[in-house]
């Protein structure tokens, strides 16, 4: 077969994979999974939300075997998450049931239950640590003052007290038994329904978000909201048990949530209230990510729309999902003699009309 | 035909934890559904819940969902790329498609069954039976004139095809010519617009009155088509302004001396350019001095 297996592709592709594979696997200093979950979890925690399966050892996995790029990390659980069984859908965790760990509004100084800052680099200053490069020594941390974990229930939301207030419109009612749309099983129609739009975007890609987010602050499309909560924890995950039907836990995943207020503006319909809510919510330790969700479901939610990009629907959800759109970008690799060779054609026709015309001027 | 438990045996443990052609049943079934609702609609794109698969979205996974819910163990299978079976992304596909099912490869136009192509339809005739798979970026031929895929939907419904006929029209007021050079839009059985994928013009009435079954998959933008056995199919033409497809004269393969086929040009170090035929297995039937049907219009 002189003409086709001349270019050996195979062993082209065979040779690349090799190669891969050993800068995963080369080296006395090879990177263990149990390291990059116990001291890489920011990106351990993008890669499972983004990939959209909650499994530590395996959101880890992947981080080392795409050498730590987020992206491929993501794609590889997603190509695995897809062959899965879909055993069932849990029931409706809210906020309310959260373990937090980390709790601040920027709308009010007090709030019900008291502001806790937990982990965050939010007021360090990022000078480079270079105790670090000989490993460092940890820090003792002496518990809070009165040392209490306090009670679920000791936290109600930020967001019930506009709402109570009535500058803000009430929840939703949401039926017990709305199965919601699942986006990895169905394709997307427009206009989305509230629980298609809300599992995009908590897939998106993190920087996808934010630029549209940022795009949306500096005066295309959104407004500066303020974050009336944005809180980490761990939300409980239950399911109605199959045999009683009676609601039980399975487990807790680690959240990130943002309840953002948008608008403010006083308007002619007094009977409505003032503000809406843009809700944002991510798997593990992500609060870019929640506050730009927060933002843009915000924007996508304004009654009267600017014409901008991110209040259309369908330009947000068809590109903010990195593995669609890093596939497609970078198609461009593939070879494209044929099509390219058309475009020739068409461009050399024209070519010749167009001095076939200025011969005959 | 072997069972799927012989096949898992042969094919051994490389590929444990995945199902028979790495999609689940359900998803299978879906597809095939799909499938069976494109080829009753030629034409219609119909949307479907597009899995994720181990290859990347634009690598093929449209096409490769149709392929992987339609072979089974004792199918052929042919992926070219381009026209090429040795071009890296189509040996990549191949040997994925050959690993989880077990299925034969081949190179042969003739011998397979199913042909999973990017981006060309074989020089060599396809008969009855056989299946051609064509991977497709964007499914949608309104999306130059109308990006929101809701409203493209609607003017699908209503057969609203005029600012389609604006767009081809103003090209030629612009250019002296239409300009879609690969993907060139077709009319489908008298219904529905379509998006060819980027085939070149030359491949374009291949599609009309052809034996085959054309399959199209679009995996990022979850649509599958189809363009059934003796399906009339139409590029958009006006009367003064035919359509045309490129032109080889005088041309042939610098490799295999083939002529009249599809051709791409190199540029060469010496400044001159050398013509190659696209579709490598039929360049090499032609080197064999084998006897290749190429008419695909009778």
């Amino acid at each position: 077969m002189g003409y086709s297996s001349v270019r050996g592709g195979l062993e082209a592709i065979e040779h690349a994979e090799k190669l891969i594979h050993n800068q995963v696997t080369e080296g006395d200093d090879v990177v263990e999974i149990g390291q990059v979950a116990g001291h890489l979890q920011l990106i351990t925690d993008q890669v499972m939300g983004e990939g959209g399966v909650y499994d530590v050892e395996l959101g880890a996995l992947a981080v080392k075997q795409a050498e730590g790029d987020p992206i491929e990390a993501s794609f590889l659980l997603r190509a695995y998450r897809t062959t899965l069984p879909r055993v069932g859908y849990s029931l409706a965790s809210t906020g309310r049931e959260m373990r937090i760990t980390r709790r601040i509004s920027s709308a009010f100084r007090d709030i019900p239950g008291g502001q806790v800052l937990g982990r965050t680099r939010d007021y360090t200053q990022r000078l480079v640590d270079f105790s670090l490069v000989e490993g460092g020594t940890p820090q003792p941390v002496t518990p809070s003052a009165d040392g209490t974990v306090p009670d679920d229930d000791e936290f109600p939301l930020v967001i019930d007290v506009l709402r109570e207030q009535e500058l803000m419109s009430p929840a939703p009612e949401r039926r017990v038994d709305d199965e919601p749309f699942d986006v990895t099983r169905e394709p997307l129609r427009f206009p989305a329904g509230r629980s298609a739009r809300l599992q995009v975007l908590a897939r998106a890609e993190t920087g996808a978000l934010l630029s549209l987010a940022y795009a949306g602050m500096r005066g295309y499309g959104g407004a500066h909201g303020y974050i009336g909560e944005l809180r980490q924890g761990d939300l409980p995950v239950k399911i109605s048990h199959p045999v009683t039907g009676r609601a039980v836990r399975i487990g807790w995943v680690p959240v990130t949530e943002c309840y953002q207020i948008v608008g403010g503006q006083a308007t002619k319909h007094q009977d409505r209230p003032d503000y809406t809510m843009g809700y944002g919510v991510v798997v593990g330790r992500n609060e870019r990510k929640a506050i730009s969700m927060s933002i843009i479901d915000g924007s996508l939610k304004k009654e009267n729309k600017s014409g901008n990009v991110i209040e259309d629907e369908e330009y947000v959800l068809y590109h903010c999902d990195a593995i669609e759109a890093m596939g497609f970008v970078e198609h461009l690799k593939l070879p494209h003699y044929v099509d390219f060779q058309a475009s020739l054609a068409r461009t050399s026709k024209v070519r010749e009309l167009v001095k076939a015309a200025r011969t005959n001027a | 035909m072997p069972k799927v438990s012989t096949l898992l045996e042969e094919r051994g443990t490389q590929f444990a934890g995945y199902s028979f052609a790495f999609l689940d049943d359900m998803a299978k079934r879906e597809i095939r559904r799909t499938i069976l609702k494109a080829v009753a609609i030629p034409g219609h794109q119909v949307p479907f819940g597009s899995r994720e698969m181990p290859i990347a979205r634009g690598w093929g996974t449209g096409g490769l969902q149709l392929t992987l819910a339609l072979v089974g163990g004792d199918d052929a299978i042919k992926v070219i790329d381009q026209g090429d079976d040795a071009s890296v992304n189509a040996v990549n596909l191949r040997r994925l498609i050959a690993k989880t099912t077990g299925a034969t490869e081949t190179l042969d136009t003739a011998e397979a069954t199913l042909i999973q192509s990017r981006h060309r339809i074989p020089e060599e005739v396809m008969r009855e039976g056989q299946i051609l798979i064509l991977q497709v970026p964007i499914p949608e031929p309104l999306r130059m004139v109308e990006r929101s895929v809701a409203a493209a939907r609607a003017m699908h419904a209503e057969m609203d095809y005029s600012r389609m006929w604006l767009a081809l029209y103003e090209d030629i007021v612009r250019r002296g010519e239409v300009s879609a050079g690969a993907g060139y839009p077709v009319l489908v059985n008298g219904r529905f617009v379509m998006a060819p994928s980027p085939i070149p013009r030359w491949d374009i009435p291949k599609l009309d009155d052809a034996r085959c079954l054309f399959l199209f998959g679009a995996g990022r933008e979850k649509r599958i088509y189809a363009v059934p056995p003796f399906t009339n199919v139409e590029p958009l033409e006006f009367d003064d302004y035919p359509f045309d497809t490129e032109h080889f004269d005088g041309k042939e393969c610098a490799v295999s001396g083939a002529k009249d086929l599809y051709l791409v040009e190199s540029p060469t170090e010496d400044g001159s350019t050398r013509w190659t035929a696209s579709d490598t297995n039929y360049a090499d039937k032609v080197l064999a001095g084998q006897e290749v049907d190429i008419q695909w219009k009778r």
